[in-house]
């Protein structure tokens, strides 16, 4: 019974932590590269344990985000639910990867999320970004090894679920 | 050991259920995207929510903070004593040229005494500190530390020791967020220091800097030419610093010559801002003192007469009071704003 609630307390923590992280600035020579940490924190629990993650709470999360963020509401709402919803479609292969065709799957799903999030702006009336705007997705994708391994450690170490 | 296959997690299809639930979600999103980009509600969202956003920003802001604080612990001794050095020196080169502007000023204010004018050079500002938080790539905006708690309005002018950097677009209870003038969504009017030249700078389409789009072939502008705020719009004062012209083109349609321009405040280094209280005067015709109708001194009378009513009375009160008010508004914002200025200093 404890156990269980601390395991959603961590299951939330890191996710208000991955939105803390979004909002933490870089200097500005790194700032490219900083890739979408709520997306990569919320690959990890829908692959992991998908009964806690749906398309409701990832749209929550994406609306917290955009709140925090104040460019568009409803923008990374958007993204996190297309993002969830192939995860969840596909979860059971991607479980089953190993690790570096599972990078590639991350790093299709990011580009495909920085393309819709290229429409929205392009629909909404901001202009081309430049090219290094599309560093950010590989940079997610080369992390991605390194995040799923922490995450999975800390998790046995505390024994959650 | 088999897990058992129930219907949410399917191996290669999907369901009819989820697909249209995402269908729902996105329609959602789509609807509240529009909403948000026609009426602008998430900011007062975020208002509302301002309770758990300013604590966040905090919390995000410690990094850099943390960063700032052991730079200067870490810092070499002979690197800050320095740096001590110039600002001393950059301190008394100031005061200098201060010293020597405030005979022009005293003069320049007797003189605009003697044309009637009500402008003067002091300037009102208060002291504001960047909070480190990053409001997604590419934005070309800034969070400060003061809001509506400190007396920071919508459209303030917010400027560095070089020059102007951008106005305030959102208030929260106590934060403030600032529209660079690098946005491509800034426009700023300004005037050519050297050939008086008046157009409109807007920040340019990559965020580097502001472009001068349209510049007649006519006129003259040339690489080197130093821009300053028009004051026409009634958004910045003028006479501040905007900017270096650092190179002319022609556009891309030949009608005008385009200009690229390098802001003259350090958009990306500035940690301490000043925030003006000094709006500019609105331009345009003054606002009628004298209100339409019966003169105010036979208002109360005419109320008696007409019924004795207290609504007929109340409102001819109003009306004597109203331009009374309107005449006392610049004098006393501007009383109220030393205060305020005067602890920030």
């Amino acid at each position: 019974m404890n156990r269980q609630r601390l395991s959603s307390w961590w299951f939330a923590g890191t996710l208000l932590f991955a939105l803390l992280s979004m909002l933490v600035p870089l200097p500005a020579v790194l700032e490219p590269f900083k890739p979408y940490w709520p997306a990569l924190v919320l690959l990890y629990w829908t692959l992991e344990s998908e009964d806690r993650v749906s398309l409701g709470l990832a749209f929550l999360l994406g609306l917290g985000a955009d709140l925090f963020d104040g460019v568009l509401l409803g923008e990374q709402a958007l993204r996190l639910c297309a993002l969830v919803f192939i995860v969840l479609r596909f979860r059971s292969r991607l479980r089953f990867f190993p690790m570096w065709q599972q990078a590639l799957a991350v790093l299709a799903l990011l580009l495909n999320d920085r393309i819709l999030l290229l429409m929205v702006r392009l629909l909404s009336g901001a202009t081309m970004p430049p090219a290094s705007w599309w560093i950010a997705p590989f940079v997610g994708a080369a992390l991605w090894p390194f995040l799923f391994l922490l995450l999975d450690d800390l998790r046995m170490r505390l024994r959650l679920q | 050991m088999a897990r058992p296959r129930d219907e949410s997690s399917p191996l290669f299809a999907g369901n009819a259920a989820g697909t249209l639930r995402l269908i729902v979600y996105l329609a959602l999103a789509l609807v509240l995207m529009v909403l948000d980009h026609r009426n602008g509600w998430l900011w007062r969202v975020r208002y509302a929510a301002s309770m758990v956003v300013e604590p966040v920003y905090r919390l995000a802001n410690l990094p850099s903070a943390g960063m700032r604080t052991l730079s200067v612990a870490f810092a070499d001794r002979k690197l800050l004593t320095e740096q001590n050095q110039r600002l001393r020196e950059d301190l008394l080169l100031a005061n200098a040229r201060l010293n020597r502007m405030a005979g022009v000023a005293e003069q320049n204010q007797h003189l605009k005494e003697l044309l009637d004018t009500q402008r003067s050079l002091n300037i009102n500002v208060q002291l504001a500190r960047v909070v480190g938080v990053d409001l997604g790539a590419y934005q070309q905006r800034l969070v400060l530390n003061l809001g509506t708690r400190d007396g920071v309005k919508q459209g303030q002018p917010v400027i560095d020791a070089h020059g102007v950097m951008g106005q305030v677009v959102e208030v929260l209870p106590k934060t403030s967020v600032v529209m660079l003038v690098t946005d491509p969504a800034h426009a700023i009017p300004v005037v050519v220091e050297r050939s008086g030249l008046r157009t409109v700078a807007y920040g340019a389409r990559d965020g580097s800097g502001l472009v001068l789009p349209n510049i007649p072939l006519a006129a003259d502008v040339q690489p080197g030419d130093k821009l300053l705020t028009s004051g026409l719009g009634g958004r910045f004062p003028p006479g501040f610093p905007v900017g270096k012209v650092v190179a002319v083109a022609p556009g891309v349609s030949g009608m005008f010559r385009v200009a690229e321009v390098q802001p003259a405040a350090d958009i990306d280094r500035s940690e301490d801002v000043l925030l003006l209280h000094d709006q500019a005067e609105p331009e345009g015709p003054p606002a009628p003192l004298i209100p339409a109708g019966p003169p105010a001194a036979l208002a109360p009378a005419q109320a008696a007469a007409a019924g004795n009513t207290p609504a007929a009375a109340s409102t001819g009160a109003v009306r004597t009071t109203l331009p009374r008010a309107t005449a006392n508004l610049p004098a006393a914002t501007s009383a109220a704003t030393p205060a305020a200025a005067g602890s920030a200093r």
